[in-house]
């Protein structure tokens, strides 16, 4: 399962020498027996690139210091058991699992088990359900597996985005009904040698300061000078895609740099299935196999109705499943570009050893539009169709126009005459104050968008519109309740925050759910970022259209800019819940909260 | 209610007794490299309604959306938009029995969601240890304060007469919207006494999305020593000028203000140009500081700088300083010049 070993047996092939000592150490595991120079700064051995498989009912989790290196970076990171990612856990649904983690790290840490169904004193969030374990202590997480499908554990501190975080598969218990001849896991992640600390305090005060796609007096992208004008009146940048990017980091898969010559093999005609967990700290990937349609079957570890894609963008910490039939060919290259297309992680599917297939260029980086700062008119997604564009406040706006994705000049010369930030659109639970410098004009239902940048791209991209559940949805109650949340931000002073208020001022005052009740919670987006959002111990539906019974369960939902999304909530699971955005430096600046189900005995008493 | 609770956790109380268990899957589990065996289940469902339907409906689906668009942009809220997207009905798709469409009501939660403890993880972690834990949660992901110091102006200015030096930094430390601001400007002519030199202290406080109102207080360290209290704005304006304006009243009753306002123009990712303007305004004369009422000093400066680093750039450029009106007086008077072209080359650095 793991695709290590078999990049390891390979690594002889490999044209290129890799740096520094990472490939003795991976391809003998002897890490620990390296040379202290070899080791680089960070002191522990240099983590291996890869998963081990842990399965049975009693596995130890044990995280450490280390190195890390890939191409020409190497920097401290932290790994579980010595592999960056951690730890395969394959496990089979109906049986018990026992952890032992045990912390021989210089700070403390948890493991949160994301996407699984678990007594919330097990879901390893520090603060709300347990205490953060310190170095040298350990902790024991039990129980039972309750589903199956493809998910992942990932600490809950700032040794997330230092390598602390492991892909699971779940076997259901009645047999899968993919039949496939392989099935890999492909973890994606995003690796700086930059401490999280520093990289963080970078963020804050600088100015967009890892962003090196700018728009200048001298670039090319399609912007009129007024459109330009109207981004700099507004204090916004339409480069803002990500906040963290290539200039610092290095875009894995399962632990592998593109130079690193990851490979999963495959015979030509064989149903290959692809297990994409999106593993990232601060990263959105688009996901193509040049050549190799996708079907895709499962999304956050919940099978979908199958649905053949060429592309597909996947937020922090969710998960696609794919099967693919490559044929016609030695290779495929398996690409993840990053959202703003700064970088990408590159793997090869091999028909044989050493087989490698073209890599296409990085395309040109994308553009926020008129639609991203939630003025939802003229788009050519059909994002923009299902909002009722001629509510309110867009009276007045020339809505007949149809035509290029970002705004053509008499438009933003419309939006010159409008505030970004009319307050008054709020409702009265969203707290306004310096925190938030941006308020969504007109949040259409942007569900059916396929993401930043890929509105054009010429072929197949998965929406959430065409996710349908496979199975049908236990609880098919309608909602008796509407929960509306805004997504808050100020991108100037980097601070981020649910109704405008960020974790501090609202620790005592949880989102509350009371048992088994059924909501709607609707987000809303008054930022021109897309925000992964996580609740935790459940999953929802996301309210898609998707036929009655079917519409598709997640446990994290992208909210596009400007735009909102919509789910159902059965708040079936008693306990305290973290609530987040799942990008770290969202999460890690305020855009956090508990939701609460009670009562905890769970409406029996 | 707490015995209650217990029984619906066990495996989370259970006292962990397993120690001796065999700790060997970490170390020993095989490696496996390949696919795993294929699944069990022979029948594939996809073939059936799956690939049946996928492509099609894919497809259909999002070209019927724009054909429907009006008709849903009729309805009503944006959010039930997307809720009427079912049943109008396009093939392919199972539209069967839509639920009603009528607005579900927004609403406090029921008063079930109220019960119990404020903090579930309390009775089993440990009140105690749970409130340390959450405290340093909340302050870690509430946003930490930080230290940031900025040399946006350090540099040696070559002009007529003998050379000088200027520096201009600042920083801050503090949360998002509380900062203890610090700021430091001067000026001289090498071999000579500084010609202006100051610090301020600063209690910045975010009034706004952009903006910062900052009270405190300035001290000149060169000329005839005085105090003032400060009162000012710094923020970001729109078109991007960052700007700093600060009124300063002197332990002597002098009221004077400043305007500084500059603009990152970047020709390339990392090749920027700044224009920068200043003015000094006084509302009176100060004949013992050479300052005259109204429009004391302008300064218009152009800076090219290359930024190896976001962190780390030097820069090149001009500089044109006037003094205006009364104070041009002063200076005429002093035998002074009351213009000065400065070419100066500097470094930009934060940390
Ligand atoms: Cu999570």
């Amino acid at each position: 399962m793991s695709t290590t070993p078999l990049s390891d047996r390979f690594a002889i092939d490999r044209r290129k020498f890799l740096t520094r000592s990472s490939l003795a150490a991976s391809l003998l595991g002897l890490g620990h027996a390296l040379p202290a120079w070899a080791r680089g700064s960070h002191g522990g051995t240099m983590a291996r690139k890869g998963s081990d498989v842990l399965s049975g009912e009693h596995l130890t989790m044990t995280v450490a210091d280390s190195s890390f290196a890939t191409a020409s970076r190497h920097g401290p990171a932290v790994t579980v058991n010595g592999t960056l990612p951690g730890p395969l856990l394959r496990l089979r649904e109906g049986q018990n699992l026992v952890v032992d983690l045990e912390n021989n790290s210089s700070m403390g840490t948890s493991i949160h088990w994301h996407g699984l169904l678990v007594p919330f004193l097990m879901d390893g969030v520090p603060g709300v359900t347990m205490a953060a374990v310190e170095p040298g202590e350990r902790f024991r997480y039990e129980f039972p597996i309750r589903q199956a499908g493809t998910y992942w554990w990932h600490a809950h501190t700032l040794q997330e985005p230092m390598g602390h975080y492991g892909p699971i598969i779940i076997d259901p218990a009645n047999g899968d009904p993919h039949q496939v001849d392989r099935d890999y896991v492909v973890m994606l992640s995003d690796w700086s040698p930059m401490d999280p600390h520093v990289l963080m305090k970078k963020l804050k005060v600088g100015e967009a300061p890892f962003n090196f796609q700018k728009t200048t007096a001298t670039d090319d992208y399609p912007l009129s000078g007024a459109e330009r004008r109207m981004w700099a009146r507004m204090r916004m940048m339409p480069t803002d895609i990500s906040d963290v990017s290539a200039p610092l980091y290095s875009y894995l898969l399962n632990g592998h740099g593109p130079e690193d010559g990851l490979e999963f093999a495959f015979n030509p005609g064989e149903r290959v299935r692809l297990r994409f967990i999106n593993g990232a700290a601060m990263t959105f990937f688009n996901v193509r196999i040049p050549g190799l349609p996708m079907k895709v079957i499962a999304a956050d570890g919940q099978d979908v109705r199958p649905i053949e894609v060429d592309e597909f963008q996947i937020g922090n910490a969710e998960t696609y499943d794919v099967i693919v039939e490559p044929t016609g060919a030695d290779a495929f290259a398996i690409v993840a570009e990053a959202m703003d297309r700064s970088g990408m992680g590159v793997g090869m599917l091999a028909s044989r050893p050493g087989a490698r297939a073209d890599v296409p260029l990085l395309r040109d980086p994308p553009l926020l539009t008129m639609a991203d700062m939630g003025m939802n008119h003229g788009s050519t997604a059909d994002s923009m169709d299902h909002g009722g564009m001629d509510h309110g406040a867009m009276e007045g706006m020339d809505t007949g126009s149809s035509g290029a994705a970002s705004g053509t000049m008499d438009r933003s010369m419309d939006m010159d005459s409008m505030s970004m930030r009319d307050t008054s659109l709020l409702p009265p639970s969203v707290k306004v104050g310096p925190g938030v410098d941006m308020v969504s004009m007109n949040p259409v239902d942007r569900m059916g968008d396929p993401g930043i940048g890929l509105a054009d791209v010429g072929h197949r991209v998965l929406n959430y519109r065409q996710l349908v559940s496979a199975n049908m949805n236990p609880d098919m109650r309608r909602p008796t309740r509407l929960k509306e949340i805004h997504l808050t931000g100020n991108m100037e002073r980097y601070m981020w925050s649910f109704d405008g208020q960020k974790f501090s001022a609202v620790t005592d005052d949880p989102i509350r759910f009371a048992f088994n009740e059924r909501v709607r919670v609707k987000l809303v987006n008054d930022t021109m970022m897309a925000h992964p959002i996580h609740l935790h111990g459940h999953f929802f539906e996301l309210v898609n259209g998707a036929p009655h019974g079917h519409q598709p369960l997640k446990h994290t939902v992208i909210v596009q800019p400007g735009g909102s999304a919509q789910f159902d909530l059965t708040a079936n699971e008693p306990g305290d819940w973290a609530f987040h955005c799942h990008l770290i430096y969202h999460m890690h600046n305020g855009m956090f909260q508990v939701v609460t189900v009670r009562p905890l005995q769970g409406g029996e008493g | 209610m707490r015995a209650a609770t217990l029984l619906l956790f066990p495996l989370a109380v259970l006292p962990s007794m397993a120690i001796a268990q065999d700790h060997q899957h970490g170390a020993q589990a095989p490696k496996e490299s390949e696919a795993t065996a294929p699944s069990h289940t022979p029948t594939e469902p996809s073939a059936g309604d799956g690939s049946g339907m996928d492509h099609d409906t894919m497809d259909h689906g999002t070209m019927d959306h724009s054909a429907m668009n009006h008709g849903t942009m009729g309805h009503g809220t944006p959010d039930r938009g997307m809720m009427e997207h079912g049943p109008m009905g396009h093939s392919g798709m199972e539209h069967s029995a839509m639920p009603d469409d009528t607005p579900i009501p927004q609403g406090p939660p029921p008063p079930d969601a109220f019960e119990g403890p404020a903090f579930a993880a309390d009775a089993f972690v440990g009140a105690e240890k749970m409130a340390a834990s959450r405290a340093s949660v909340v302050r870690e992901v509430s946003g930490l304060p930080v230290f940031w110091f900025q040399a946006d102006r350090a540099e040696y200015r070559a002009r007529e007469g003998k050379d000088g030096y200027l520096w201009d930094v600042q920083g801050y430390y503090g949360g998002d919207l509380d900062k203890f601001w610090f700021k430091s400007e001067g000026e001289g002519s090498f071999g000579e006494k500084p010609e202006a030199a100051e610090v301020q202290g600063l209690w910045s406080h975010a009034i706004g999305p952009w903006w910062d109102l900052q009270v405190g207080a300035r001290q000149d360290l060169a000329g005839p020593e005085r105090t003032y209290a400060v009162v000012g704005v710094q923020g970001l304006a729109p078109y991007l000028f960052e700007v700093d304006t600060a009124a300063f009243l002197s332990t002597k009753g002098d009221l004077t203000a400043r305007i500084e306002a500059e603009l990152d123009q970047r020709i390339t990712q990392r090749l920027i140009l700044q224009p920068r303007v200043e003015l000094n305004l006084s509302a009176q004369d100060i004949p013992e500081l050479g300052i005259g009422a109204g429009l004391d000093t302008a300064e218009v400066g152009l800076r090219l700088r290359y930024e190896f680093a976001r962190e780390f750039a030097p820069y090149l450029g001009i500089e044109q300083e006037w003094k205006l009106g009364g104070s041009a007086d002063y200076a005429r008077l002093l035998g002074e010049g009351t213009s000065a072209t400065n070419f100066v080359i500097g470094v930009r650095f934060w940390f």
